[in-house]
């Protein structure tokens, strides 16, 4: 058997590599024109280049006297106490350290793009999103596109699950950038103050759902109807499209997630040899549709009954959005 | 029979907040004071009285049968968790149930009862304007305090069994000064002890307006349960950098086992159970106080803590000498 130089030796792994995927292929999905292995990597290597293109630019940072007036802006409405902090742990000026971090997430790693964003109204606001993608990047991104994109710059108060505020970190940076423990009474008082409130009511049931189960909804809580209803605030819907792909659950390890008090504990494809780190989401590409606001009126302790089908239409306008970003959208990645 | 004279009782005087009512009651109202503890009232005003014994004992009725008394603030509930639990478990029920039964018995119109703003306990899940009709889950993780909160309830349950007597409960923040408390004594450490990744936001106030509290919810009419909060809520890390002292970064994982052990073998000071309160926060809504009592605050959060760290000389006034005599207390 002759010696093989190293480049042949590739070129016949990579031969054999080619025969399996396509076959594999076309047992998958015999109809498909274009191997989904080699859009993928045609998707991803496009990505790479615009990520690469992104940042050699620079023009994904926010500049220094754009964060001082958002900042500014978003100092003046705020009741804050003497030391810069509000009742509920939030200080504008730790959003400081934050941007850069924001304007990473957004503007290069998931390139997101915004749809009618400045559907926002001014004043109290409750923004209502699905949630996908294991860890909640999408509340990240809607947060982010607030504060750096919308006019003038909002700060939504995310609403975030009863456990992660026993994770170090929830203590102080997450309380800091405006995020409260999601409680009915914290998200009232919120309103009242007339500020921009975002919830997931499908909740830890979303977010750690299997990859088989990506784009479809699970069921919404009620609770943000019955304040919408009591403080009379206007709703706007959101959809997040490509959250979905940017980390696979092959499914949830129950028994450990109950041991460490977690609401899930997926499985993805890299968990085996990248441990936690495969938890990092791919780079997806984000496209968040911000629908018409919504206005509902009726009585905030109806039956549940009455207000499913203000649920329902809060859902429905979600869905319309997502089925538009999923015909819209030329892959995953780009 | 001798004429019944009317005057204001006092438990637990010999505390530090005891010792402070009882100077402004007995200055500023200029009504007839008596004081109840087992320990000394060092310096007291000459014509303050002091019974120095058990208020479980039959000598402490003789007071409430030969004399009128207007109002008992009953500020001596004891929080100690280094006492032993037994002694300080009947310390406090019997002694509270002690005085409402003495408040029932002998037509006394009005009970102060001092309780504390960690009935409710730092949770993870807690508002963030806690009410006063919160649950009491202070004792969920830390067992020392279900007496407090089984006094607290033994006063509520007067509302309804005696509405002759106007019972109140003041749940007042983390009380600053030249106390003894958990609060007071950690600002004291020479480097403070925090969690890495946790900073709760915590509520805290001066003595003298805790002292200010308890005076107001003396006025006739008033009854019921009322959080007392002072200033701003503020980040715990914030408050150290206030108290000017360095932080000692600890990891939460490992930490409640070995503080837990150290504190069996007497080298800690304060059981694990305590490190909740520098992990969650408990802010109260001090709203209702504001509006029934019309309590305000009066002392910002840097004269608490100047008032917390000046322990040995205290004079009974803050920096700047704000409206108060230049009275000498001793040190505790």
């Amino acid at each position: 058997m002759p010696r093989r130089t190293l480049h042949e030796r590739y070129a016949r792994l990579h031969k054999l590599g080619m025969q399996a995927a396509n076959q594999l292929q076309a047992f998958v999905s015999p109809e498909q024109e274009r191997p989904l292995w080699q859009q993928l990597s045609e998707e991803l290597g496009e990505a790479t280049q615009d990520i690469a293109a992104l940042l050699l630019s620079g023009t994904w940072r926010t500049p220094d006297e754009e964060v001082d007036r958002r900042i500014a802006q978003l100092l003046q409405g705020q009741h804050l106490g003497e030391f810069g902090v509000d009742p509920f742990g939030y200080a504008p000026e730790s959003l400081r350290v934050m941007v850069p971090i924001m304007d990473f997430l957004l503007r290069v790693w998931f390139r997101a793009e915004c749809f009618d964003l400045n559907r926002v109204p001014e004043g109290r606001v409750l923004l209502i999103a699905n949630h996908s993608g294991q860890l909640p990047f999408d509340g990240m991104a809607i947060g982010s596109a607030m504060l750096l994109e919308h006019e003038p710059p909002r700060i939504a108060r995310t609403m975030v699950e009863k456990f992660a505020t026993a994770l170090p970190g929830f203590g102080d940076l997450v309380y800091r950038c405006g995020s409260v423990t999601g409680l009915p009474d914290n998200c009232r008082r919120l309103l009242e103050n007339d500020e921009c409130v975002l919830v997931f009511p499908e909740g830890a049931r979303g977010i750690a759902k299997p990859f088989r189960e990506r784009y479809r909804m699970t069921a919404f809580g009620q609770g943000f109807m019955r304040l919408a209803l009591e403080t009379n605030t206007p709703i706007v819907p959101i959809a997040v499209v490509g959250a979905e792909e940017q980390t696979i659950n092959l499914g949830n390890l129950e028994l450990l997630a109950r041991l460490l008090h977690f609401p899930s504990m997926p499985i993805t494809p890299g968990m085996a040899f990248l441990g936690p780190l495969a938890m990092v989401p791919s780079p997806v590409k984000y496209r968040i549709y911000f629908g018409e606001p919504m206005t509902f009126e009726g009585d905030p302790n109806d039956d549940e009954a009455v207000i499913a089908p203000k649920v329902a239409a809060v859902k429905a306008s979600i869905q319309t959005m997502m089925d538009r970003g999923l015909r819209e959208r030329r892959g995953y990645f780009v | 029979m001798v004429r019944k004279q009317s005057l204001v009782v006092i438990t637990g005087v010999g505390g530090r907040l005891g010792q402070l009512l009882a100077r402004r009651l007995h200055r500023q109202e200029g009504v007839q004071v008596a004081g109840i503890d087992r320990r000394a009232f060092p310096r007291k005003p000459v014509d303050v009285e002091h019974l120095r014994i058990d208020l479980r004992r039959k000598g402490a009725e003789e007071l409430f049968r030969t004399r009128q008394v207007d109002v008992i603030f009953h500020l001596g509930v004891m929080h100690d968790p280094r006492k032993d639990t037994r002694e300080h478990h009947t310390w406090n029920i019997r002694g509270t149930q002690q005085i409402l039964e003495f408040a029932h018995r002998y037509n006394v119109p009005k009970v102060v009862i001092l309780s504390t703003g960690d009935v409710y306990g730092p949770a993870g899940d807690n508002p963030s304007f806690i009410t006063e009709d919160a649950p009491l889950l202070g004792a969920q993780r830390f067992a020392a305090l279900r007496d407090l909160i089984a006094v607290d309830m033994t006063a509520q349950s007067w509302f309804w069994k005696h509405p002759e007597i106007e019972t109140v409960v003041l749940r007042p923040a983390h009380i600053l000064g030249a106390t003894h408390n958990a609060v007071s004594n950690y600002l004291r450490l020479p480097r403070v002890p925090v969690l890495m990744g946790f900073d709760p936001m915590l509520q805290v106030l001066h003595e003298e307006d805790a002292v200010a509290a308890v005076l107001a919810a003396a006025t006739p009419g008033v009854r019921g349960v009322f959080n007392i909060v002072g200033p701003d809520a503020l980040p715990l890390r914030k408050l150290i950098e206030v108290a000017g002292k360095e932080t000692l970064e600890l990891p939460h994982v490992l930490l409640p086992a070995v503080v837990n052990r150290l504190f069996q073998m007497r080298f800690a000071e304060f059981p694990a159970a305590e490190l909740d309160y520098i992990r969650y926060a408990a802010t109260m809504d001090g709203s209702r106080a504001r509006e029934v009592l019309r309590f305000r605050h009066v002392y910002g959060v840097r004269e608490a803590v100047a008032a917390a760290l000046r322990r040995d000389i205290f004079d009974g006034s803050v920096e700047g000498g704000r409206k108060s005599p230049r009275l000498r207390t001793t040190r505790f």
